[in-house]
């Protein structure tokens, strides 16, 4: 019975879907929904050079600075601290935690350019190729090219994050032993909490990228030199931390998205406080959900002539 | 032009074809409507800013004239019918009205007149700094309240009693309570970093012997004393800006070193300083010790001499980092104005002094303070402050310089300096230890100094001085507890019990509390000292009564695994300690319970304030919805089809391609195609002729939905093409060339364009299209190594990936050799079966005329004719013939109706004659003439010519529309 049922359905199934495939007539077995998936777009990807630039970077960062804490001298007592980078490298060799937190933090603007690259490229390469123009008329619908590319750099990006922090952690326990989370004030956390915590501050790092990667992505389909749309986003984000930089500026900073770049902070502090971040949870939200529709506006109406 | 009929179809289409768009577009715009509200909440009020110089009488008798430079702040919604409370807004010490300009405008904003003035001394202002005497500055403030009283948008309370706060930082400050002391229409005050005793705050003592002597004048503040009095004394009247001569400098400095010289103390010496004030610090500064004269004058500039009299509510904020006038001085102005009866709000901020700017965080905190007392006081709005003790304890790193993260607290009733819970007790040791006063005072620890505080605190919690850095062998003792086991947060102002014997029956000591990290790095707790004079001294240790030291108050967590050490030294750098050299004997109080760490219980305000964790979650959730939204009208639409056109004209559904009045005009005005029509039946492969910047490829894009028409359409098998259309799934293309990732091999980029197309692997017939390649091993060569015409081949393949049922090529044998073309063409002929139909593009003419069986010819953007190959090109009117006798031929032919022109070349005669051919054949051989060759004249250019010259002349300014209408018409219908 139940057998007989399956077959009906199938035949069912079929007989349901050919009205609507003779409507649009496409060739059988295309189905728009199946097109570049992220599974094949990953593929397509992965096997780029500079996806394995980036993740050997990412890879290998963490270990050049063991080595340079190795090899460095460890005494920075006697110097002014004043910023995050400071307060964490004081305290960054003493155990696994701490260093992979120092390594984030002295390597966020790497990672910024990673996240740039992946974002930046990702369009704008096949348009250089000339790849484009043939996905498109294959046809990948355009919403679908632009979700699978979009999906796909979001992963390598925090794939290239999850690595590098993941690495520094392995590798600052294995050299400096599994210890709680000291901080700069002498307080130490728990392992347990602590990285809890470490696991959110990669978050809002990451998230804080996202202004930078919604950029980059609106340039890689505007134009179709990668170079320029990674460069471009870089250099929008070089502009934004000086303009942060500026008190003059007053309140105005505050909706630069660099402005938060560092509210992460609070998730060190007893207790922990969520208010910066959460204000630049948003001002990053915003900057994001405008550029990344803009990129989508664009790319769905513009003229592909690459 | 018509642009009506244009626009109007336009915006039809815009709205009916992007829904989707409109409403990403809304969501977006909506948000940041809500985020730029959220960010400007309460717009700033219109302001009115009035400068006036008064001319008031103050002094003892109320007869010395004075000239205060004044600006009035208020808003201009302020009038006789709607009066605003005033503020008297005084600035600090060494600064003028300017000072404080940002400030009042911010209170203007918020619905107060707000009065600033330079007082006395300061700035355009006449007349000499009296330090906030009674009859002097306090005087000037009221001759102040009386101008606002003649004001009629003023809030009264009585007739000539305007509802009025004073307000201040520092000088300021105490001007605002000394005000509210002496003139009870003060109907509030917010004092800023401000002392209660100068002469306790310049001369402290922090140390209660057994016999009360605890009172007796303390050490001298040197290095804040001379900060304050002293640039001021160089800096003359006529040189206000400070800029010391040589002259000034010698005189001042000699005026220091002969105090007898005081009374020819000259306008040169003492600056805009009034002469008592000018021969106060002079004094003070030489000895070092505080005279009952400078004690009474002291005494008169303070509030403490008032404190009685305050019934004023009143707000007091007072600096954790301030080494000159520290919290213990709002205490005591706390506990003098609440035994008053009137309500007082104390707050410790992280700032004062020794700090720089407040951070954000705290500026906030502080201004709603200020904005919650002056509503419920001045403005009688707000409800009562709730809690009357609120402080801040650093909690973490922060976002900007200094940079100190703090978590505030509050409690309902101020503690006092000793806490409102059980104080905790925590065990010192150490033996007795000898400490020696190094002559002169040098060398001198260093805790904390004017200006260098700031840096040296950096606001507070990084270990930026060490303990050994800051302490001097042989000049401290010092006692250490055992490791915290738990976190210990000291609220108050912390106690210990000492014993000293001295060699001189006197002693002065500065006793200190420092934080040790398990690292040993010893942090000062706000870089504060608590200087101890101590007299009565005996000179063996074992007769020595015990001393009750008060260390500085503060707010800090010693965290778990540090321990508290406690230092007792000789000499400090930022005061005036004996100059006698000589020894003491230091050690803890016996059955001492150690050091006494107050303890306050209060509720941390850290979640006070959710609302941008609110925001963040509405945003997310309407970003997420606005996605979700998109993706189902994305889905709704791709099911149900776009309402424009008919998708399906079913009288072309056997039609592989039809293109029908195609335009494409750019944004500039450049017209790529203006008007293109023809059709492409089953099983036959057309060529799409033109010279290059005809619009072949424009064209072809256009059938591909990568480039959107300007007008008319292109149907495959009857439906519409426009982007990512599903019947583009039954066209294989080449386009401008290859296109492939460089860094996969040729199979690779083959078999994930397949996959990319989401069709079934059995459908991509493969092994077909690689022999079509034909690229041998070098298929799993990577593509970045291919040669143009290996790309080219691999392109191809690519497009016949799935036999789709139409191709399109554009200048498919760029790049490949003669045997390789040859073999395309056989390809492509072999191709165009079974129902399917290639569409060919080329510029050259015998490309077309091999392969092709159907030829559509363009040129500047439009087709201009269209059929069979032969009809189309071979109709070429000009014939070669290669004659035995071509004078003759020649002489024969042009008597022919049908011959228009004979020409003798190179190769033979070139005869130009429409129709048909056999009959001049038929003369020729007639005649006897011996033909070796017939051969149809057929140059690109001829044919070109011969067609352009049928066409109207193209207008490139011609209206496409026209243009439009005009074309479609003769360029359809190439029969099957």
């Amino acid at each position: 019975m139940s057998r007989k049922f399956g077959e009906v359905g199938e035949h069912v199934g079929v007989a349901v879907a050919s009205p609507r495939a003779s409507l649009r007539a496409p060739a059988p077995g295309y189905q728009p929904a199946r097109t570049l998936s992220i599974r094949t777009e990953l593929a397509r990807q992965l096997r780029r050079r500079r996806s394995h630039i980036a993740a050997g970077l990412a890879a290998i960062v963490p270990l050049l600075l063991i080595l340079a804490f190795w090899f460095g001298s460890s005494d920075n007592s006697g110097e002014k601290q004043a910023s995050a980078y400071d307060s964490l490298v004081t305290v960054a060799t003493a155990g696994g935690l701490n260093f992979a937190l120092f390594t984030l933090v002295a390597t966020a603007f790497l990672l910024l350019v990673l996240v740039a690259l992946l974002f930046g490229d990702t369009v704008a390469s096949e348009a250089s190729w000339g790849s484009l123009r043939y996905l498109l008329a294959a046809p990948v619908p355009r919403s679908r090219l632009l979700a699978s590319k979009w999906a796909v750099s979001l992963l390598c990006s925090i794939g290239v994050i999850v690595l590098l922090v993941g690495v520094a952690l392995a590798v600052g326990t294995a050299v400096y032993g599994w210890q709680p989370l000291q901080l700069h004030t002498g307080t130490k956390l728990p392992t347990g909490q602590a990285l809890l915590r470490l696991t959110a501050i990669t978050g809002y790092v990451g998230l804080s990228f996202l202004p930078v990667a919604g950029l980059a992505f609106l340039l890689s389909v505007s134009i179709d030199s990668p170079i320029g749309a990674v460069g471009g986003a870089v250099m929008f984000h070089i502009v934004t931390q000086i303009f942060s930089a500026i008190s003059a500026l007053g309140q105005l900073r505050q909706a630069l998205p660099s402005y938060y770049s560092e509210a992460w902070l609070g998730l060190l502090s007893t207790p922990i406080q969520t208010q910066e971040m959460a204000k630049g949870a948003w001002v990053t939200l915003m900057y994001a959900t405008v550029l990344f529709s803009a990129a989508w506006w664009r790319f769905t109406t513009k003229d592909i002539v690459s | 032009m018509p642009p009506k009929s244009t626009s109007s179809r336009r915006c039809g289409l815009f709205f009916r074809r992007k829904p989707v768009r409109w409403i990403a577009a809304g969501l977006v715009v909506l948000l940041l409507a809500a985020g730029a509200l959220w960010w400007l909440s309460g717009g700033p009020e219109e302001l009115i800013r009035t400068q006036a110089r008064i001319t008031v009488m103050s002094g003892p008798g109320r007869n010395e004239p004075v000239t205060l430079d004044t600006t009035l702040y208020r808003p201009s919604s302020a009038s006789a019918a709607h009066p605003v409370p005033a503020v008297l807004l005084a600035h600090g010490f060494g600064n003028s009205k300017d000072g404080v300009s940002s400030d009042a405008r911010r209170l203007a904003r918020s619905g107060y007149a707000v009065l600033t003035w330079s007082a006395r001394g300061f700035g355009a202002s006449t007349g000499q700094v009296h330090l906030n005497d009674p009859d002097y500055e306090v005087a000037d403030a009221q001759r102040l309240i009386d101008v606002l009283a003649q004001r009629n948008d003023i809030v009264h309370d009585g007739v000539g009693d305007p509802r009025v706060a004073a307000m201040g930082a520092s000088y300021g400050g105490a001007l605002a309570l000394l005000l509210a002391g002496h003139d009870p229409r003060v109907d509030s005050v917010v004092a800023e970093i401000t002392w209660n005793d100068l002469s306790r705050a310049l001369f402290p003592n922090n140390a209660a012997m057994p016999n009360g002597s605890g009172t007796a004048p303390g050490v001298f503040k040197k290095a804040w004393a001379g900060a304050l009095f002293g640039s001021n004394i160089l800096r003359s009247p006529t040189n206000p800006a400070g800029i010391v001569n040589s002259a000034n400098a010698v005189n001042s400095a000699n005026a220091a070193n002969q105090p007898s010289n005081a009374n020819q103390l000259s306008a040169a010496t003492c600056g805009r300083l009034s002469e008592p004030v000018c021969r106060m610090y002079l004094e003070s500064a030489t000895t070092g010790r505080a005279s009952a004269q400078t004690q009474q004058l002291l005494y008169r500039s303070s509030p403490a001499s008032v404190i009685d009299r305050i019934r004023a509510p009143t707000l007091l904020l007072q600096g954790a980092h301030d080494t000159l006038f520290p919290l213990d001085q709002a205490d005591a102005n706390a506990r003098g104005i609440s035994a008053n009866g009137a309500p007082v709000h104390v707050a410790w901020f992280n700032g004062g002094h020794d700090a720089g700017a407040p951070t954000d965080a705290e500026l906030t905190r502080l201004r709603d303070l200020t904005s919650e007392w002056l509503g419920h006081y001045l403005q009688r709005s707000e409800a009562q402050p709730a809690s009357s003790f609120s402080y801040s304890n650093a909690s973490g790193l922060g976002l900007s310089q200094p940079g100190v993260r703090i978590t505030s607290y509050a409690t309902a009733h101020y503690p006092g300096l000793s806490g409102n819970t059980a104080a905790r007790g925590i065990a010192l040791t150490g033996t007795a230890q000898h400490v020696a006063n190094p002559p002169n005072g040098t060398p001198a620890a260093l805790s904390s100094l004017p200006g260098l505080g700031a840096l040296l605190s950096l606001a507070g919690n990084v270990p930026s001085v060490t303990g050994a850095d800051r302490e001097i062998n042989g000049e401290h003792a010092q006692f250490d507890s055992a490791l915290l086991h738990q976190p210990v947060t000291v609220v108050g102002a912390p106690t210990v019990g000492i014993r000293v014997s001295s060699s001189t029956s006197e002693a002065v000591l500065f006793a200190k509390l420092y934080d040790v990290n398990d690292n040993g790095d010893a942090r000062l707790i706000n870089d504060a000292a608590a200087p101890l004079r101590l007299t009565g001294l005996t000179s063996s240790l074992s007769d020595a009564k015990p001393v009750t030291v008060t260390l500085p108050a503060a707010a800090y967590t010693f965290d778990k695994g540090h321990r508290l050490r406690l230092v007792l030294a000789t000499a400090d750098q930022a005061y005036s300690g004996p100059a006698e050299p000589a020894l003491y004997t230091v050690a803890l109080a016996k059955n001492s319970p150690g050091i006494t760490l107050p303890q306050v219980t209060a509720r941390a305000q850290t979640s006070q304030d959710n609302g941008w964790q609110l925001v963040l979650a509405v945003s997310i959730a309407v970003v997420l919805a606005g996605v979700v939204g998109a993706v189902c009208i994305a889905r709704w639409r791709r099911r149900h089809g776009s309402r424009g056109k008919p998708v399906l004209d079913v009288t072309l559904r056997d039609v592989p391609l039809a293109v029908r009045g195609l335009r494409k005009t750019y944004r500039g005005g450049f017209i790529a195609v203006s008007g293109v029509g023809f059709e492409v039946a089953a099983n036959q492969v057309v060529g799409l002729l033109g010279p290059n910047g005809a619009g072949k490829t424009t064209t072809l894009r256009m059938l591909l939905g990568l480039i959107k028409p300007s007008g008319g359409e292109a149907r495959i098998f009857g439906y519409r093409s426009e982007p990512g259309a599903p019947v583009l799934s039954n066209v294989g293309a080449l386009v401008e060339g290859p296109g492939f990732l460089p860094h996969l091999s040729g199979r690779e980029n083959l078999a994930l364009y397949w996959r990319a197309t989401g069709r079934p692997a059995q459908d991509a017939h493969m092994d077909d299209v690689l022999e079509v390649a034909a690229l041998g091993e070098a298929i799993d060569r990577k593509v970045r190594t291919y040669s143009h015409g290996m790309k080219q081949r691999l392109a191809i393949a690519q497009a016949m990936l799935g036999m789709p049922r139409l191709l399109l090529l554009d200048e498919p044998t760029d790049g490949l050799d003669p045997p390789q073309i040859a073999v395309m063409r056989s390809v492509l002929q072999r191709y165009a079966v079974d129902g399917r139909a290639v569409l060919v593009s080329s510029h050259l003419l015998a490309e077309v005329e091999q392969t092709c069986s159907h030829v559509v010819v363009m040129h500047q953007g439009r087709s201009i004719a269209a059929g069979g190959v032969s009809e189309v090109i071979g109709g070429s009117t000009t014939v070669l013939l290669e004659v035995d006798d071509p004078e003759r031929a020649a002489q024969l032919l042009r008597k022919l109706p049908q011959v228009e022109a004979v020409q003798h070349t190179g190769e033979g005669l070139v005869v130009t004659a429409p129709g048909d051919r056999s009959a001049m054949v038929a003369a020729l051989v007639n005649a006897g003439i011996g033909i070796e060759r017939v051969v149809p004249r057929r140059r690109l250019e001829d044919a070109f010519l011969s067609l352009i010259a049928q066409q109207p002349p193209v207008n490139p300014t011609v209206d496409p529309i026209m243009v439009d209408s005009v074309s479609a018409e003769p360029t359809s219908g190439v029969d099957a």
